[in-house]
């Protein structure tokens, strides 16, 4: 039992970056239709940002506030990534808006190997390891609990939280529902169409770069080719959970994390990832919309 | 008829789907406290009229210039922004969003700046609205969605409202307090109103002006009781079509 609660606490950490990542998929999906292949290549820009502020900020100050820390390289990376998600919409996908509809999916992959490619020539192949910044372990009757892991559910449920209020009661989030139902009603609303698909694209790579700090924090190591696997468990979390929809893309990402770390457990660790892809296939056999997902009928 | 000071003036407007030509040389002005009914079959190309002139489609040829200003170049969004509202064909209600939301989103222009005033005014002239306020847009009946899509243009306080067949499904005894409603609106705000219909005799009732389209083309024009009169017009789309 003792070891089943542990692995839950492993899974929901685990489960809380990947949901974290597939908010991205699956709000860009929402509201253009298109699968954003580079976002986890957005996610693992966000770590190696992170990993960059940490290192100018450790030479810089001696001892400082391992909180403090964090959040200095969260906003950064936040920023920072934002940026380039930004730019990458204005540039490869505006111009193909309207152009059939594999040309964006395309243009992204192409997006994802140039983003890898880059990080690689500028900062290296190898493995970039940091040391370990934070490494209380607590001990509940008999399951630990690392500090680490809670920050990570923390801060996590907190974006959710602000993000739920962001989407649902302002009216930049009314906007963006509106363009994902009806993007020409949209625009005879006065809604800035393009201005908002950008910032559904910032606010993805917000949370992704997130997702990439504490994935370095939790790890304390990244590379280049870190985005691929994380990038497609994530896609496979917001597929699981029913692209489109944002409570679908955190529940899916905490099923993979759960499915994840049980298999790892219980079975063999080397067949996870075959677990987790297993059970998407099952899944979508029987709801083919994902679990939280609306099925296509729908469109008016 | 004074062209120069039209709030709403189209010049030759020609707009294309692909190669298809949808309206060649299209000539119409609305003038500032008028309600202009614009007639025609179906696929005549009325729609795609009212939707040229918010630029999607984008007018191939001529030009559309609203209270002095061009608009025929104009992203959509901007053209919203001068306060023109429309109720576009099919209602095109947000579907997964509130009653509420819907009127939200159409008074977003001033930040839900007059939202409370406003949808108490939508409410007044359409009551029913008030019952479904927490109803997702999508589950509404298509009456209700016709005035959902009605009130919605109007927390956008347009200067020009384009309603696009508002009768278009509707019971007749709806149909008329919507037809009361446009008119109550114009004689009381001076709303300007340029409005499709398939319903010509209860358009050219209600309207100061009117215009036939065929096949894209403009082919009369006059008033509305002239147009009424007009024999053609009578056997082409009264009589017997009368509801």
């Amino acid at each position: 039992m003792q070891y089943f609660v542990q692995q839950m606490v492993n899974g929901l950490t685990l489960g809380s970056i990947y949901g974290l990542i597939a908010i991205g998929y699956t709000m860009v999906y929402g509201i253009i239709g298109m699968i954003n292949f580079a976002h986890g290549d957005i996610f693992m820009l966000g770590a190696f940002i992170a990993l960059i502020v940490f290192l100018i900020l450790s030479s810089i100050f001696v001892s400082v506030h391992v909180v403090l820390f964090l959040l200095v390289m969260m906003v950064v990376a936040m920023v920072m990534t934002s940026l380039y998600n930004w730019t990458i919409e204005k540039v490869a996908y505006r111009p193909l808006r309207g152009s059939f509809r594999l040309a964006p999916l395309i243009t992204a992959i192409g997006m994802s190997i140039a983003l890898s490619n880059f990080v690689q020539v500028t900062q290296g192949p190898r493995n970039k390891p940091i040391p370990p910044m934070v490494s209380t372990v607590y001990n509940v009757n008999g399951i630990s609990i690392s500090l680490k892991q809670i920050i990570i559910v923390v801060v996590t449920v907190a974006l959710l939280a602000l993000f739920w209020y962001l989407v649902n009661k302002t009216s930049l989030g009314r906007a963006q529902r509106a363009c994902e139902q009806d993007r020409k009603m949209a625009a005879l609303l006065g809604i800035d169409v393009d201005r908002t698909i950008s910032i559904t694209f910032v606010m993805g790579a917000a949370l992704a770069a997130v997702a990439g700090t504490l994935f370095l924090m939790y790890y304390g190591v990244v590379a280049f080719s870190d985005g691929f696997v994380p990038g497609v468990k994530a896609f496979t979390a917001a597929v699981l959970g029913g692209i489109g929809s944002l409570p679908g893309a955190m529940l899916g990402g905490l099923m993979i994390g759960f499915i994840e770390s049980m298999w790892s457990a219980y079975f063999s660790i080397d067949y996870k990832d075959v677990a987790a892809f297993s059970i998407l296939a099952i899944v979508l056999i029987f709801l083919p919309s994902g679990i939280l997902g609306r099925p296509e009928v729908e469109k008016v | 008829m004074t062209a120069a000071r039209a709030l709403l003036d189209i010049k030759g407007v020609e707009t294309y789907y692909g190669n298809i030509r949808a309206l060649s040389g299209v000539d119409v002005a609305v003038n500032e406290g008028e309600i202009v009914a614009l007639i025609g079959a179906n696929g005549a190309g009325k729609s795609t009229l009212m939707m040229t002139i918010f630029g999607t489609p984008r007018a191939r040829r001529g030009t559309i210039t609203f209270a002095g200003t061009d608009i025929t170049d104009l992203p959509t969004h901007e053209i919203a922004r001068l306060r023109i509202a429309q109720s576009p064909e099919g209602r095109r209600i947000f579907p997964r969003m509130t009653v509420m939301e819907n009127l939200q989103m159409g008074a977003s222009l001033d930040n839900l700046k007059y939202y409370d005033e406003d949808v108490e005014k939508v409410f007044t002239l359409f009551p029913r609205l008030k019952e479904r306020i927490a109803q997702r847009g999508g589950t509404l009946s298509g009456g209700e969605q016709q005035m959902l899509s009605i009130g919605r243009a109007l927390m956008a306080r347009p200067k020009l409202l384009l309603l696009d067949e508002p009768s278009l499904g509707l019971a007749p005894l709806i149909v008329k307090q919507i037809f009361d409603a446009i008119r109550e609106l114009n004689r009381t705000q001076g709303l300007t109103v340029f409005l499709v219909e398939q319903n010509a005799f209860g358009a050219l009732k209600l309207a100061t002006r009117g215009y036939v389209m065929v096949n894209g083309v403009v082919t009369m024009s006059g008033t509305g009781k002239d147009l009424l009169a007009n024999p053609e017009v009578r056997a082409a789309y009264l009589e017997g079509g009368r509801h």
